[in-house]
């Protein structure tokens, strides 16, 4: 969610049950503006909070011209003090990608994993177990760079594209209609689109270039991994991840105000399936 | 006058459209904006009039700019003076026309640029010139009209002069003393005769829509000029789409209601009353609450949480009903039970005589019994201490779930499904959950109430009236009550030690209850049962099962896979001093408990289930029966091969011959003795 508009986007996403206590949301309000001094950049989102046992990460997200293009994220323990995370790469996905359970809170902290590796001494060849470190902070920046990938939903027409290249914040977008609302078609993954190149060209004709850059979340796998509703008669729709559980997407029909944030322990239900 | 006959064609209205689009511009703009835009309404005006070279600002510019001045705000005024005038106006306002026509027209070109300081989005009304008494422009012209509708109808391209003999204009609308063909059209010059055409395309409508070009941007630019954004050029774009977007979806008027809010409204209709009624603070939750307090006997109430769901979320408040009030109800319904239980004892007896009568010809009987079914917890103990009410939204009914039974416990411990929102919804799973979704979600609720609600150390403490342990088989202490003397733990005490909390809900056994029950002790009736019929016995040794006693403290909790199973934090880390101690259950997500001095609460908020790290396998079905016992007698045994049988035979005949042999041999010796 915008860090300009942090209690109004709080006070929408608190249905889901999370939300912060009075001098949390004091701090992260100087903090995110000092951040967005700092280090230059155009928007500045608080994207959530992921909770580890012995404390909890404050996550904020900044984001340059470019609304696609690359994000930095950072860290904070007390809402105060922020790090920049490093990015995120394949390898650190794959690595990280063995570590179950939940975060320990402790940046520092290193995940013990046991391979059973080929070793090759001269003629033999044996397994070894060889014990590799993980640190958690590799683990927090490939959670928070799937879930990015993953759940972060943006509403049709909150962004446009520019004929040059960089895609913009659209002024002008007022919200979407209510029917708009509660479709899953009008909400689209903030992140640069994957399966759009694969659809027919009749698909494609209907589509408008600036504004429809990016892949709905009809065709989300699996299928009804989004649960949609609408709070307070119809004043405003609340979109619930399945896939990852504490990921709430807010929007006020008819206004600009919408957003979304991560609370949760940072690990995916494996076990969507089982539950629909 | 005579109206226009209605049997006007697009283009008709289209002309008419962009006319009066303007004259209504100019109706908002006197007013709304009468002070500043004098000038600039003159001009516009004049624009659209043949009067726009500002020498002929003259006589009719007058009139105009009287009527402006003489009603400033308000339409309605303006209208009165424009309908007596618009009679006159065309008569006075054509034959000056007629002297300066084509000039007029030359003139406005340039005017026309000028656009009027308030632009309303196209109304696409169907007033036309031809109504005289709607249009309360007073500076209709016929002129314009004339020519836009004249460039219009030219499609060849060819861009010379012009006849204005459109037998669609000679309306009757018209005085009759006034022709337009009575004025002479002098030669324009080339230069405006290019900017007559460049116009002239420009007011060309596309193919699509009804919109020209022209129109179009004299919108967007008026759009612009009204908002005078930071940054034009960079959003041109969008204030581009925009404009377009309006034109076909038109805003809607502030006047009609939007039905698309009714929802809302009436939500918020029904939660006002609840505030109304009660305190007028506090939740809205709470205000619910009060209503139901007012509507059951209800002596304790306490909001215990939210579920959330796929479509609908359940809000759940915590009810203790006051005595003797809710046990009507439950011997109602265990009357109904009982008396289909011994429909179907009676009904059991009789099948037995008659298998008796004929026992060959029956299929044989299984004999696999369903394990007995475990009795439900009483109301008020266990598992069942509390009544649940739930509903969607504050505002709607509450619904009262029913009591919670052991086997659904067991069922919903084996499997895990999202709630839908909707309590009637059948669960499909496997292993089949016997209910809908309102059981299972008092299962969860039973399960998660049990796991985590808690309280500090001293809170409760145990009656002291209590009978021995050993009467109930070890089932403990069941009841507890509040402290009197309770002082209240420090924040960071509770902070830093588990054992300051301990659970004040029993611990549900797995058999699904909290207290253990023989399933294998049988009632009366079922012993004489089993006297008469065949049942045999395979009582098998149940073991009792024996769960942790009330007031445990949350150190002696099991931990996850080296995981600590709760959480404790300050809320708020920077001024201790005011801070609340605040607990969270890592096995119940969602389920969180705080505690400042001498109160404290629990609250649950989330999906309503239990946190693993394993990933979530399925209970696989149990093993095939078998169909009969396994023993020598039905044991199936191979054939013996051909040479097996062989050399069975061949072994009996060389016993036989060795044997033939040795009575010989014996015979033999036999003789020989007798013979010495």
């Amino acid at each position: 969610m915008d860090s300009e508009s942090l209690l109004l986007s709080l006070e929408l996403a608190s249905g889901s049950g999370q939300g912060l206590s009075p001098d949390r949301r004091a701090s992260l309000l100087t903090s995110l503006l000092l951040v967005k001094r700092d280090y230059r950049y155009e928007r500045v989102l608080f994207w959530g909070r992921i909770l580890g046992l012995v404390a909890d990460y404050y996550i904020a997200q900044g984001l340059g011209e470019d609304q696609l293009g690359e994000r930095k994220s950072l860290y904070s323990l007390n809402c105060m003090e922020w790090s920049l995370l490093p990015p995120a790469t394949e390898e650190m996905a794959a690595q990280t990608a063995v570590v179950k359970g939940r975060f320990m809170g402790d940046p520092s902290h290193e995940y013990e994993h046991i391979e059973m590796q080929r070793m090759t001494e001269g003629d033999r060849t044996y397994e070894d177990e060889v014990v590799i470190q993980i640190k958690e902070e590799s683990r927090l920046v490939s959670v928070i760079d799937q879930i990015d990938k993953a759940v972060a939903i943006i509403p049709r027409g909150a962004l446009f594209k520019t004929p040059f290249g960089p895609v913009h914040v659209n002024r002008t977008f007022e919200g979407l209609t209510l029917a708009d609302s509660k479709k899953l078609s009008s909400y689209f993954h903030f992140v640069e689109p994957v399966e759009l190149k694969n659809k027919s060209l009749l698909e494609k004709a209907d589509l408008d270039p600036s504004l429809d850059f990016m892949d709905s979340l009809e065709h989300d796998i699996p299928k009804g991994s989004w649960s949609i509703q609408m709070e307070r008669g119809n004043a405003l729709v609340v979109l619930r991840s399945l896939l990852w559980p504490g990921l709430t997407f807010y929007h006020a029909p008819r206004t600009k105000n919408h957003g979304y944030i991560y609370v949760g322990t940072g690990e995916k239900n494996i076990d969507l399936p089982f539950m629909l | 006058m005579e109206e226009q006959p209605q049997d006007e064609k697009k283009s008709q209205s289209r002309r008419q459209s962009l006319e009066t689009r303007e004259a209504q511009d100019r109706r908002r703009t006197l007013s709304q904006t009468p002070s500043v835009t004098g000038p600039t309404d003159v001009s516009a005006r004049g624009s659209r009039g043949s009067l726009g070279a500002p020498p002929s600002r003259g006589s009719p510019g007058l009139p105009l700019s009287q009527k402006s001045s003489g009603a400033p705000g308000s339409q309605g005024s303006l209208g009165a003076p424009g309908e007596e005038a618009t009679e006159g106006k065309p008569m006075e306002s054509v034959p000056q026309m007629g002297s300066q026509s084509l000039h007029h027209l030359v003139g406005f070109v340039p005017s026309d640029v000028s656009m009027p300081e308030t632009y309303a989005p196209m109304g696409g009304s169907q007033f036309g010139p031809y109504q005289p008494m709607d249009m309360s422009s007073d500076t209709f012209q016929p002129e314009p009209l004339l020519s836009s509708s004249s460039y219009l109808e030219e499609d060849e391209g060819s861009h010379g002069p012009y006849t204005i003999d459109d037998p669609l204009f000679r309306g009757s609308y018209m005085e009759p003393s006034f022709g337009p063909l009575d004025y002479e059209l002098p030669e324009p010059e080339p230069r405006e005769l290019m900017i007559q055409n460049a116009k002239a395309y420009l007011l060309k409508t596309s193919v699509k829509c009804d919109l020209s070009l022209y129109e179009h941007l004299v919108n967007l630019l008026t759009k612009i000029l009204n908002e005078r954004p930071e940054d034009p050029l960079a959003i041109l774009e969008s204030m581009n789409r925009t404009v377009q977007q309006d034109w076909f979806h038109k805003k809607l008027d502030t006047l009609r209601d939007d039905p698309e809010m009714q929802p809302t409204y009436e939500m918020a209709e029904k939660q006002k009353i609840l505030f109304l009624r009660g305190a007028g603070e506090g939740e809205q939750e709470m205000e619910e609450e009060m209503q139901l307090v007012e509507q059951q006997p209800v002596q304790k109430c306490r909001f215990w949480g939210k579920i959330l769901g796929l479509q609908r979320n359940y809000l759940v408040a915590e009810v203790e009903f006051r005595e003797g009030e809710e046990e009507e109800e439950e011997e109602e319904a265990e009357e109904l039970v009982e008396g289909a239980g011994e429909g179907m004892e009676g009904r059991g007896e009789e099948e037995g005589e008659e298998d008796e009568e004929k026992d060959v010809d029956e299929p044989p009987k299984p004999t696999w019994k369903p394990p007995p079914v475990i009795p439900r917890e009483d109301s008020r103990t266990g598992a069942n201490k509390y009544l649940y009410f739930v509903c969607n939204e504050p505002g709607r009914p509450w619904t009262k779930l029913p009591h919670v039974t052991p086997a659904q416990i067991v069922n919903a411990r084996k499997i895990k499904k999202f709630f839908t929102g909707h309590l009637d919804t059948p669960i499909v799973s496997y292993p089949p959950f016997p209910g809908t979704e309102a059981s299972y979600l008092r299962a969860q609720i039973a399960r998660i109430s049990a796991g985590t609600q808690i309280s500090p150390l001293g809170f409760y403490q145990f009656g002291e009236e209590e009978g021995d342990e050993e009467e109930e088989g070890g089932a403990g202490r069941d009841s507890y009550e509040e402290n009197p003397d309770f002082e209240g733990i420090p924040v960071a005490e509770l902070v830093d030690s588990l054992a300051n909390w301990v659970h004040h809900t029993q611990h549900i056994l797995p058999q699904g209850r909290c207290t253990w029950v023989n399933p294998n002790q049988k009632s009366e009736e079922e012993e004489e049962l089993g006297e008469e019929g065949e049942k045999a016995d395979e009582l098998e040794e149940v073991e009792q099962e024996i769960g942790p006693p009330l007031l445990t403290p949350l150190s002696e909790d099991a931990e996850i896979l080296q995981l600590a199973p709760w959480t404790a934090r300050l809320s708020c880390p920077l001024c201790p001093q005011y801070s609340v101690a605040m607990i969270r259950s890592n096995l119940w997500p969602g389920a969180y408990a705080y505690a400042i001095g001498r109160k404290f609460e629990n609250i649950y908020i989330g999906w309503g289930h239990k946190y693993s790290q394993e990933n979530f396998n399925p209970t696989l079905p149990p093993a095939v029966q078998t169909e009969y016992v396994i023993g020598p007698e039905t044991m199936e045994m191979a054939d013996p091969t051909v040479e097996e049988e062989q050399a069975l035979k061949a072994a009996q005949e060389q016993a036989l011959a060795a044997a033939e042999e040795e009575e010989e041999d014996e015979e033999d010796e036999e003789d020989e003795d007798a013979d010495d």
